[in-house]
């Protein structure tokens, strides 16, 4: 066999460590700035009030930083590391590894700048506008191609376990971006779903979900089959439990995504397939946890004194628990209680905090000895970090539980005479507000932790030596002789390209049975005949809906329960989005659903309440938002927005830009009058002209828009539409 | 919302049959991998899953005995 000397790229693993470092503070920053944001709302409307500050534009910025900069630049550095010493082969470009690292820290960039302006798609983790969705495909492109090259040129014959998840990976997060970003541009920065309501729906949440299954899961259980046994210097427990544990793992996983729309107008078939899946999902994740955990079977002393080993076993029992609690929130007794509250949000932090953030730990502390060629500059210091983070989780988590619980249950809550028993919406959001601060400190004690790390890993490697090219002398067994009567498996394992295909079969199976009946069965969405598009005033309110990020708080989804509808009116249907691009249906209730707001108040109280909240609702914990008042509306992109709905199958009649932008100048002063007369007595020094040309009249229209296309039913045809769905026409 | 599903597919004869067959194939096919796969002779993948643990580079000790005070 021959034997050669090459050298590994250890330079592009340093890059992306210090970015995963970089970024991980950064994004964990934003978060808190999220959290303190809910538990001291008054500070941050007092004293800190910027636009671009305001929570609807921050919290996606914390979500992509964390998932996109963090977690991925932590795939980035795992997978460059383990690739080559898996494959025994430099990566195939060290071009192609340079342009991965640097397109990727300026798509984050992007959104770093793009998000807080409040340019936005709307759609979670998806939130990232057109030209940067193009950029984002380009560079997977980029890191698929030089992965897959590397692989091709390997000096092994054997493609291990890790390998076979990055590849899975690779390949769904293109398929998943991809079909999520289909979007009609409105210029530059702004764009509309190419889908419409319920399809925008399950479209964004089989991405959603499955951005969790192939982002933060599939890559970083690839990192655990390679960086535990490391760690702990021996194999895998079960390397036939690995093979059942990826394809179960990649097939089950693409269907769940549904479970994130129980009760909502999704068809109830989808609802009841992604439910089964889920529950069937516990089994691969836990055959996953099990092998991980297994593998110090017998050596777990070794955890007491090794670092690495103890941020890795909290990191799969967090894994554990995020992937036992998800099955069980996609049963729709709890979801009832859990959705739309912070449950969900707890559970997403054991999964975030718990088994990302401790792995990329784990894998750092591991990592710099190695890249740095001494040991770690303090063992006592990590060790600190190890507890900081496990506390910071605990105090994070604990009271995000309480705080959904103790909400879900506020919301369900009757007393005996059939009445609500907390009919204000904010009564149960006050009562959180220990639980908000609570959090925000965990999240503050987490974040030291990872301070802690950064110095530490920054003094170990001040004090070591570091060589861009790590020389190792390596035998090619490549062409090794294949022994007859190899077990079934084992020729997939060896030829990468049949491994691709066979999981890009194995994902699409899921979303085809799911997405493709959703988008062609008429009868799937049932159109309502009162529903019509919106007017161009209100077009432009609900962009600037989306600007601001509103439905990071609110929803627009009344569910089919009896607490939902006694508090905001009749359940909401699949024909009333038929013309919602994007979908606004939202995942988190911080205020209340908007679903049926409109015509609830007068427009003069919306302006009031737009311009200091919590002066027209005491307690109030949303930001105040005075630019609305200030700025005027734009209308300049007016006429291509109407456009572009048109050709997305929104029914404005033809040439209808042309005329839009008078019948948007007459609903704008109507507004601006009623408001001017109710504030005049008042305060009297409001006029028409100086309100009605201003962003804050369009959002008003939109807001006092929804949910009124089905109150416009006639009484008796809506008593009638309630029992026999009759309005909903099949076409 | 279930039963337009149901009456357009009650226009196929025999349509009963078809959800049970997709149990049966996806149970069926589940049983047989498993099957194979818990009968590999363990020297088979003993092998494979050293393959992270056979490498030429030093290895670091991250115990805490090694310490440097």
């Amino acid at each position: 066999m021959e034997v050669s000397r090459i050298n590994y790229d250890n330079k592009i693993v340093k890059y992306f460590a210090y970015a995963t470092i970089t970024w991980g503070a950064i994004g964990m920053l934003v978060g808190l700035i999220a959290a303190l944001q809910l538990a001291f709302p008054n500070f941050f409307n007092d004293y800190l009030g910027f636009k671009y500050l305001s929570f609807g534009r921050i919290r996606p910025l914390h979500t992509n930083a964390v998932i996109f900069a963090f977690v991925g630049n932590g795939i980035f550095t795992g997978v460059y590391y383990s690739m080559q010493r898996l494959l025994k082969t430099r990566m195939w470009s060290d071009k192609l590894s340079y342009i991965n690292f640097w397109g990727w820290q300026l798509i984050i960039l992007s959104a770093v700048i793009t998000l807080p302006m409040g340019y936005t798609t709307s759609k979670e983790y998806a939130e990232l506008e057109w030209p940067i969705d193009i950029a984002i495909t380009l560079l997977w492109v980029v890191f698929g191609w030089n992965m897959f090259a590397t692989i091709l040129v390997r000096r092994v014959q054997h493609i291990y376990t890790a390998i076979w998840f990055y590849i899975a990976t690779f390949v769904t997060v293109a398929v998943l971006h991809i079909f999520n970003s289909f979007e009609l541009p409105v210029h530059f920065l702004k764009s509309y779903s190419w889908y419409a309501g319920v399809q925008d729906a399950l479209v964004q949440w089989w991405y959603g979900h499955n951005a969790v299954a192939f982002f933060l899961t599939t890559p970083y259980l690839g990192l655990m089959y390679y960086f535990v046994p490391k760690a702990a210097n021996r194999p895998i427990y079960s390397y036939k439990l690995s093979i059942i544990h990826f394809w179960a793992l990649i097939f089950i996983y693409i269907w769940a995504g549904p479970h994130h729309l129980l009760y909502t107008s999704l068809p109830d078939w989808a609802q009841s397939l992604g439910v089964v899946f889920s529950i069937m999902l516990i089994a691969p994740s836990w055959g996953g946890m099990l092998n991980g955990l297994l593998t110090l079977r017998g050596a777990w002393d070794k955890v007491r004194d090794n670092v690495v080993l103890k941020f890795m076993v909290v990191a799969l029992t967090a894994y554990g628990m995020a992937t036992f609690e998800g099955p069980l929130l996609s049963l729709k007794s709890v979801n009832s209680i859990s959705h739309f509250t912070d449950w969900t949000i707890a559970h997403v932090h054991v999964g975030g905090l718990g088994w990302n953030g401790m792995l990329t730990f784990g894998m750092l502390y591991f990592l710099f000895p190695r890249l740095f060629k001494r040991e770690l500059y303090s063992k006592r210091l990590a060790n600190a970090h190890f507890w900081i983070a496990t506390l910071g989780i605990i105090l994070w988590a604990v009271p995000m539980y309480w705080a959904g619980f103790s909400q879900g249950l506020m919301w369900q809550e009757f007393n005996p005479d059939g009445t609500l028993a907390n009919p204000d919406f904010l009564e149960t959001v006050n009562a959180l507000e220990p639980f908000y601060i609570m959090r925000a400190f965990g999240g503050l004690i987490y974040i030291i932790g990872v301070l802690m790390m950064s110095y530490n890993l920054f003094k170990t490697a001040k004090m070591g030596s570091f060589s861009n090219n790590e020389t190792v002398e390596v035998t090619n067994s490549r062409n090794q002789k294949i022994p007859k009567g190899e077990y079934w498996h084992r020729p997939i394992e060896r030829k990468p390209v049949q491994l691709m295909i066979l999981s890009i079969i194995v994902i699409l199976i899921g979303g085809a049975v799911e997405i493709i009946p959703t988008l062609t069965v008429k009868s799937n969405i049932k159109t309502i005949s009162q529903v019509k598009p919106l007017t161009p005033l209100e077009l432009e309110g609900r962009d600037i809906y989306i600007r601001e990020g509103c439905n990071n708080c609110h929803s627009q989804m009344v569910r089919p329960l009896r607490f939902e509808t006694e508090r905001y009116g009749e359940y909401s249907k699949a024909g009333e989005f038929v013309y919602d691009h994007p979908f606004l249906w939202g995942s988190k209730r911080t205020g209340p659903d908007l679903a049926r707001e409109g015509g609830l108040r007068s427009d003069s109280w919306h302006y009031g309440h737009l311009l200091i909240p919590k002066q027209w609702s005491p307690g109030s914990i949303m930001p105040a938002y005075p630019w609305l008042a200030e700025d005027a509306l734009n209308t300049s992109d007016l006429k291509t927005k109407i456009a572009v709905m048109r050709d997305l199958g929104v029914p404005y009649p033809e040439g209808y830009e042309e005329e839009a932008h008078k019948d948007l100048k007459k609903q704008a002063n109507e507004i601006a009058g009623r408001i001017v007369k109710d504030l005049s007595q008042q305060k009297g020094s409001v006029k028409v002209e100086t309100v009605s040309d201003k962003e804050i009249v369009a959002i008003i229209a939109y807001l006092q828009r929804l949910g009124t296309d089905i109150k416009a039913v006639p009484e008796n045809d809506q008593e009638q539409e309630k029992s026999t769905e009759l309005t909903e026409k099949t076409e | 919302m279930l039963r337009y599903i149901k009456h357009n597919m009650s226009e196929i004869a025999g349509i009963e049959i078809y959800p049970i067959i997709s149990l049966l194939i996806f149970v069926a096919f589940f049983a047989i991998v498993i099957w194979r796969t818990y009968r590999i002779s363990k020297s088979e993948t003993a092998r494979f899953s050293q393959i992270p643990l056979d490498e030429d580079e030093k290895y670091l000790n991250d115990n805490e005995d090694n310490r440097k005070s």
